[in-house]
């Protein structure tokens, strides 16, 4: 709970407003935000936590009708991803809202609380044999709310579809305290318009998603990963868009390369015993001349490990040497142009890289240099050059000590469509600030 | 309609470009739902993304409402013109722009046919995956505002799954780009909001489409069951055995019978045929195919085949995808029902139409996409006999009600078009609807774009949005919502 000596020290107009809105829930539910909340570099001044749906409506409604601005937050993992927002004053945590609510095995859906973490969540979809399916980062912290609003689904997207793909209903929180459902507990459904894809990636800029419904997978009875050792980034590419152009089932693809090695392909199936080794079989022939080398599942945690050291909430520790990750995106038969690219820039610029891209032309590469300038000018490079191409680049964590850069870059025409639903949700700019593309 | 305005349509699309002529506007009147007849001003062909532009900027100007019409086969009155307002067709623009097989993806104008999109690629082995019954005749700008499925979205998802961008005028006649040829464009999803949104948001004059790579092998299988309740436990129990089949169809006695009659796709004459497909690489294929056949006759099969052949396959199909129509054969009235249930209610549902149906004196034909709970009740009547239409609406009303008591959807690939509009309030709350509306208002201000469908009472885009009330669910204490 607040305190009267620490409500002093806030601007005196939104203490009073800030004690205003804790008549919602109860003491144990806010707190003072402390150094562990900070946002990209800005501090709130306060945490709450509802324990409902309800509650969370009513509060971002007050603190909207205030003039504060709210940080919604799940597991924190991915809190710096985006700008930092031009303001923060309250930190809605979905931390008890952590309920699955049904897990309709039966009918392959699932209704869960935006604050279960994914692995929670895949935890007692396995009791049934099931999953959502993502392998998002981060799952023992990231939560339903989290890795809609970041778009974060992961290696399995290539065979299932990213998360706008697999969302079949949610519910939001607007700012001025609408609660509002849409689509259904049903996968095939066309009434009304599609918001749960309108909420995915929106970074919580429209609206606090507070539960989401999924259709569900089956849990692969076996699963079987493989990597081949590629001459060069052409020719990983060339493996990766023949495998693609095979009758191969896959249900995992990516190139992982990195400075001064070899790059690898890593495909993964999973099925039948008998269908596998098939799978196998016509996997080898289509390999050619390249070398198998060993493999295990551990491959497909590459992206995550791209991490180690930077991001994310009481995380802000970086490593010895300061580095940039970037999520980019190209046509798949890009990957080894804009691969090659990063190696150029990168050797010219004195910058150690790793990467890791699915077949999808989805990419994250790390940058690391002792000088955070290079970083930055490489990556503005890289920008420039991927939206050239018809990709993008969007940075999720940098060195702080490098000058301002946009988080997203370049989005085309449609900003003025992207500002008229802003208004429409949240005309008085309360949710996230400053974080989204645009200035949104 | 003011003749300046029409010499304004004319300086954009030429003579050839615009319909006046009252015999020629009726063909424009209504599209596959002919209960709802609008004569519209004029129709307007437009055969670039320019001339779509201008012909929205008049509209714009002089603020009348206009309805995109693709093929005119939709089965809600999507493409119902509004009355005052014109029709903008996109049949002029018909053009595969782009065809970029290493990447799967093709650029398309929204007058191609869906099935000319696969059978562009099929000689190199891609197929394009949405695949409404229609799709010999149905274009895909309409499947893009319709959102459509098809018998194998199980596996491979909806028109939305397969949109990865699009070019479109929006309703002040400006252009957007929305989505792109690679994923994950920064910004909101208005690819995923603008497929599905029934012509409310725009027209779409270009789309970049996902293609797919046909699998390996493909096999379907036909099982007989006594009753379409032996042969739902069977659809229960493989999905429940973990597999994800590209397609499971059902259908009943009497649908059987009108696909027999019309097309002689020799099925077995049953109480409930299930029509199960499986692709994949061939190992796995024939593994899961021998568990489909184990479970079927462990659930009462008497009669089991499995075609192998794409001419096989084809008969198979044909049948299926000709039921609606082929009702035609056994009654001279009928309604199509497109309603969605949880899998699992689908024998609750079967017995409870059957039972209005036997109370009401009319007969109902049943076709489902099995697998994902889509129901495609057919109400037949006979407009002859009075008061059998009215009957049938009501009894196809109700069905619908039954669906979203059990959790469902009032529509899985139909849209709500003019057709279910009032059931909206059925399904979502005010607050719901309200939201929804926020989009149309931010894409559509003045509300000229397909105007009066979709929503109940349209929202006043000047509207400050609302103020909080708590949501009637909350209130009811139904505190699980979905």
């Amino acid at each position: 709970m607040m305190s009267p000596r620490s409500a002093s020290e806030k601007e005196p107009g939104i203490a009073s407003s800030l004690a205003d809105l804790s008549a919602i829930g109860n003491a144990e539910q806010w707190r003072d935000a402390g150094p562990g909340d900070i946002v990209a570099g800005i501090q709130p001044q306060l945490v709450f936590e509802p324990a409902n749906e309800t509650e969370l409506a009513a509060v971002l409604r007050n603190a909207d009708a205030a003039g504060l601005s709210v940080i919604p937050r799940g597991g924190g993992s991915k809190i710096s991803w985006g700008n930092p927002p031009t303001r923060a004053d309250l930190i809605l945590s979905t931390a008890r809202l952590n309920r699955v609510i049904e897990h309709a095995w039966a009918d392959l859906t699932v209704s869960v609380e935006a604050g279960c973490t994914i692995g929670k969540l895949q935890q007692t979809l396995a009791q049934h044999e099931q999953r959502v399916a993502v392998d998002p980062l981060w799952p023992e912290e990231a939560t339903i709310g989290g890795i809609l609003s970041t778009n974060d689904s992961g290696t399995l997207r290539i065979r299932y579809g990213g998360l706008r793909d697999l969302v079949i209903g949610m519910t939001i929180a607007l700012p001025d305290g609408t609660l509002a459902s849409s689509g259904g507990k049903v996968v095939k459904n066309v009434a009304g318009y599609d918001l749960p894809k309108l909420l995915t990636g929106a970074l919580g800029t429209l609206g606090v998603i507070t539960r989401a419904i999924f259709r569900l997978h089956p849990l692969p009875r076996n699963i079987l990963s493989f990597t081949f050792e590629a001459q060069n980034l052409a020719d990983a590419n060339r493996l990766l868009l023949a495998i693609q152009d095979s009758k191969l089932a896959h249900t995992g693809l990516q190139i992982r390369a990195a400075a001064e090695t070899s790059p690898a392909v890593d495909i993964r199936f999973d099925g039948t015993e008998a269908g596998l080794a098939a799978q196998t079989e016509t996997l080898r022939k289509l390999a050619g001349p390249a070398k198998e080398t060993e493999s295990s599942n551990k491959v497909w945690q590459a992206r995550q490990d791209l991490f180690d050291g930077t991001a994310s909430l009481n995380r802000n520790a970086t490593g010895p040497i300061p580095a940039a990750i970037a999520k980019f995106s190209v046509l798949p038969t890009d990957i080894a142009a804009i691969c090659e690219q990063v190696r150029d820039l990168a050797r010219f610029a004195g910058v150690d890289w790793r990467a890791v891209v699915q077949g999808t032309g989805l990419g994250w590469v790390r940058l690391e240099a002792h000088n955070p300038l290079a970083i930055h000018q490489m990556l503005q490079a890289l920008r420039s050059e991927l939206e050239r191409i018809g990709g993008s680049l969007v940075v999720s964590h940098r060195p702080p000590e490098t000058p301002a850069l946009d988080a997203w870059g370049n989005c085309g025409d449609i900003l003025p469509l992207m500002l008229s639903i802003k208004e429409q949700f949240d005309p008085r700019k309360t949710l996230n600030p400053g974080r989204f593309v645009g200035g949104i | 309609m003011d003749p300046r305005i029409l010499q304004e349509f004319r300086a954009v699309v030429g003579d050839r470009g615009l319909i006046t002529s009252p015999e020629q506007l009726k063909t424009y009147e209504c599209d596959g739902l002919t209960i709802f007849r609008v004569l519209p001003e004029a129709v307007l062909l437009p055969s670039s993304t320019e001339e779509v532009q201008g012909v929205v900027q008049v509209c714009y100007r002089a603020a009348i409402p206009f309805v995109a019409r693709g093929s005119g086969t939709g089965l809600s009155g999507g493409a119902l013109p509004v009355k005052g307002g014109v029709v903008i067709s996109t049949a002029r623009m018909d053009r595969i722009l782009d065809v970029d097989l290493p990447n799967a993806r093709m650029v398309v104008e929204p007058g191609v046919i869906n099935l000319e999109v696969t059978e562009r690629v099929a000689p190199h082995g891609f197929f394009y995956a949405p695949d409404p019954s229609s799709q010999s005749v149905c274009s895909i700008g309409g499947n893009v505002a319709e959102n459509a499925g098809g018998a194998h979205c199980l596996k491979y998802g909806f028109t939305t799954t397969h949109v990865l961008g699009l070019e479109v005028v929006l309703p002040d006649g400006t252009l957007a780009h929305l989505g792109g040829r690679a994923l994950d464009a920064p910004g909101y999803d208005l690819s995923g909001v603008f497929v599905g949104s029934e012509g409310t948001l725009g027209i779409a004059t270009k789309i970049i489409l996902r293609i797919v790579k046909r699998p390996e092998c493909i096999h379907t299988l036909l099982a007989a069951f006594g009753s379409t309740m032996e042969a739902g436990a069977a659809v229960s129990d493989i999905i429940g055995a973990g597999m994800l089949p590209a397609a499971i169809e059902m259908m009943d006695n009497l649908a059987i019978q009108a696909a027999e009659a019309a097309v002689h796709a020799n099925y077995p004459n049953c109480g409930g045929l299930l029509l199960v497909e499986l692709d994949g690489p061939t190992a796995e294929v024939e593994a899961l195919m021998q568990q489909v056949d184990a479970i079927c006759r462990k659930c009462g099969a008497t009669e089991i085949r499995v075609a192998q052949t794409d001419a096989e396959r084809a008969l198979v199909w044909k049948g299926r995808k000709a039921a609606f129509a082929a009702v035609g054969r056994i009654s001279p009235n009928y309604i199509v029902q497109d309603g969605v249930i949880p899998r699992t209610a689908l024998p609750r549902l079967m017995s409870e139409i059957e039972r209005l149906g036997i109370e009401a004196g009319i007969r109902v034909a049943n076709v489902f996409h099995a697998g994902d709970g889509n129901l495609h009740p057919l109400v037949l009547y006979d407009r002859r006999i009075e008061g059998q239409e009215h009957a049938a609406e009501v009894l196809a009303n109700r069905i619908l009600e039954l669906c979203i008591e059990a959790g469902g959807s009032i529509t899985g690939e139909h849209g709500v078009g003019e057709e279910k509009k009032m059931m909206m309030s059925k399904m979502f709350a005010e607050p719901d609807l309200e939201t929804m509306q926020r989009v149309r208002c931010a894409f559509d201000p003045k509300q000229l774009s397909n105007p009066t469908k979709i929503f109940p009472r349209p929202r006043l885009c000047g509207e400050v949005p609302g103020k909080y009330e708590p949501h009637p669910l909350e209130v009811a204490g139904i505190a699980e919502r979905f």
